[in-house]
């Protein structure tokens, strides 16, 4: 494995001040390599989002370092080494499907010539080559998800996060975009970072899964997947995947709030 | 955001039953008008027969031109004064909005400035702007632009507001310029709520308007026609009642003058988010 591209170090977050404090991490370091696809899972309020965050430089953390390709997140911000998928698709409703995934390329001044073709290979990438002059609103929660990938990866952006993309979705869906965003992840170069709530989609997706547990958010466990790769909906069967599902799940139960029944591992509505 | 295709189909439908609905509900209206006075034997100065107030507009007046002309031609007077007013206060109550959304602390500052402005009657105002400004169109259009700018304001400010946080977190992760997130995400991301204060200007616009009549010294406009019909209400009631017919022609006229520009510019709106077709 080569060097660090994410490099998390001592990192705390405190919200709000006085009484009404809550500290969202303590702590916490972290590091993922190149082009690794790590996931970080926990129960609702561990901070993981918050942990994604900072990452990306959209929160700042109260105290500890972060390094992204040897930068500050700041700096590596401005040098759009981040694609990000959000929780839901944050399509802006008035641009065409094509015109939502082109906005990217707009916003860094590429050519204009550049972008239709760009974006139409992206939207082939995800399935989606049919619905270009669409609205967002004429399309299912899965395909916008799909477009907001689309968006996030069309200008080949170095490190791809992605906070709980299919937290919203429905279970055959999810299962059916976890392999999609494998196949379409292989074809870049991207290091990933993935949050999400959902054991099973951590372990079929990653290299490596970080534990967290809250109050304060800290990483309990680290698991490392060493399941075949390429993985295909076989995977899911296959003993080992629920071994490793297995371990990740004790993981989280080690946690003692969650041991005493007090934190419920969600999943989502 | 998630949405489900078979909103499509919604919209034929409706439009097409809208206009129908409307007509049904002037006939009913009608039908009580005209059931009431005959029920209860209300004397003609009350309300008049619709047939006088129809028949109002082919009465010849006192230079031998026909009232339909007559009110023709002031309403259009009004309605020009109402379009400068609109268009003037529509860009004012936008840039306020704009520059209270960017320097917060300014917003803390002059909106409650703003919101006293409106609680001040209108009928008290102006005859002041009429006295300063003269009394051609200007001073009615200066009016009218009071009246409208203030919906704008609010709800250009509500619609910069609230534009999703995840929506602001994107533009800031591609490292946007303020500029492009205003132009490329705030702006068109408020423009509903742009066109929802429009249609409330469009007929606060001819109000002002014709308010800005009322004072001394105008020649033209509805306010005019009002103001000289209701001196002579008891001797020929069918001319105030024409006169507020045409009135109100004018502002729905530029509610749905606005309602059309919106189906135009909003197009990527579901037909059924649209509660005011018809």
């Amino acid at each position: 494995m080569s060097a660090p591209i994410i490099e998390v170090r001592g990192v705390s977050k405190t919200f709000g001040r006085g009484a009404g404090t809550t500290q969202a991490l303590n702590e916490v370091s972290m590091s993922v390599a190149a082009g690794e696809f790590v996931s970080i899972i926990g129960p609702s309020g561990c901070g993981k989002s918050t942990l994604l965050r900072i990452v990306g430089d959209l929160v700042e953390p109260t105290s500890g370092t972060v390094t992204v390709k040897g930068k500050t997140p700041h700096q590596a911000r401005l040098d759009r080494d981040y694609g990000i998928v959000f929780q839901t698709p944050v399509l802006y409703e008035w641009r065409t499907v094509l015109r939502n995934v082109e906005l990217p390329l707009e916003i860094m001044g590429r050519p204009r010539a550049e972008w239709n073709g760009r974006a139409r290979d992206m939207l082939h990438l995800v399935g989606l080559g049919g619905f270009q002059q669409h609205y967002p609103w004429q399309l299912s929660g899965g395909m916008q998800q799909r477009v907001a990938i689309a968006r996030a990866l069309v200008f080949n952006p170095s490190i791809l996060l992605m906070d709980e993309p299919f937290g919203a979705l429905d279970e055959l869906t999810r299962e059916r975009l976890n392999l999609e965003l494998l196949s379409i992840w292989s074809q870049t170069s991207a290091t990933a970072l993935f949050i999400t709530h959902s054991i099973s989609e951590a372990v079929f997706l990653s290299n490596r899964v970080l534990v967290m547990s809250p109050r304060p958010g800290r990483i309990e466990r680290t698991v490392a997947i060493d399941l075949p790769q390429p993985r295909t909906a076989h995977t899911r069967a296959t003993p080992q995947f629920f071994e490793l599902v297995t371990h990740v799940r004790e993981g989280l139960r080690e946690d003692p709030a969650v041991a005493a029944g007090r934190v419920v591992i969600e999943e989502p509505a | 955001m998630s949405a489900t295709a078979g909103r499509i189909i919604a919209e034929p439908r409706r439009s097409a039953r809208g206009p129908w609905l409307s007509l049904l509900l002037v006939a009913g209206v009608v039908a009580i008008w005209e059931g009431a006075k005959i029920l209860f034997n209300i004397p003609t100065f009350m309300p008049p027969h619709v047939h006088e107030i129809i028949g109002d507009f082919f009465r010849r007046g006192g230079s031998g031109e026909l009232w339909l002309f007559i009110m023709a031609y002031n309403a259009a007077y009004t309605a020009w004064e109402a379009l400068i007013g609109f268009v003037l206060g529509g860009i004012a109550g936008l840039l306020l909005a704009v520059t209270f959304a960017r320097w917060r602390l300014l917003e803390r500052g002059l909106l409650p400035y703003v919101i006293a402005s409106q609680t001040v009657p209108i009928l008290a105002i102006a005859p002041m702007v009429v006295v300063w400004l003269g009394t051609s169109w200007v001073s009615k259009a200066v009016i009218a632009a009071y009246l409208t700018f203030f919906p704008v304001t609010i709800n250009m400010l509500r619609g910069f507001h609230s534009v999703d946080r995840d929506a602001l977190a994107l533009m800031r992760s591609l490292a946007a310029a303020p500029r492009q997130i205003f132009f490329k995400l705030q702006f068109p991301a408020a423009l509903p709520y742009l066109f929802t204060a429009l249609r409330i200007s469009a007929t606060a616009s001819v109000i002002g308007a014709i308010v800005g009549e009322l004072p001394v010294g105008s020649r033209f406009g509805m306010g005019v026609v009002i103001i000289n019909a209701a001196q002579y209400y008891n001797w020929r009631p069918a001319n105030l009642w024409a006169a507020i017919l045409t009135s109100a022609a004018i502002g729905i006229g530029f509610f749905h003058a606005v309602a059309a520009v919106e189906r135009r510019v909003v197009r990527w709106r579901p037909a059924d988010a649209e509660p005011w077709q018809g």
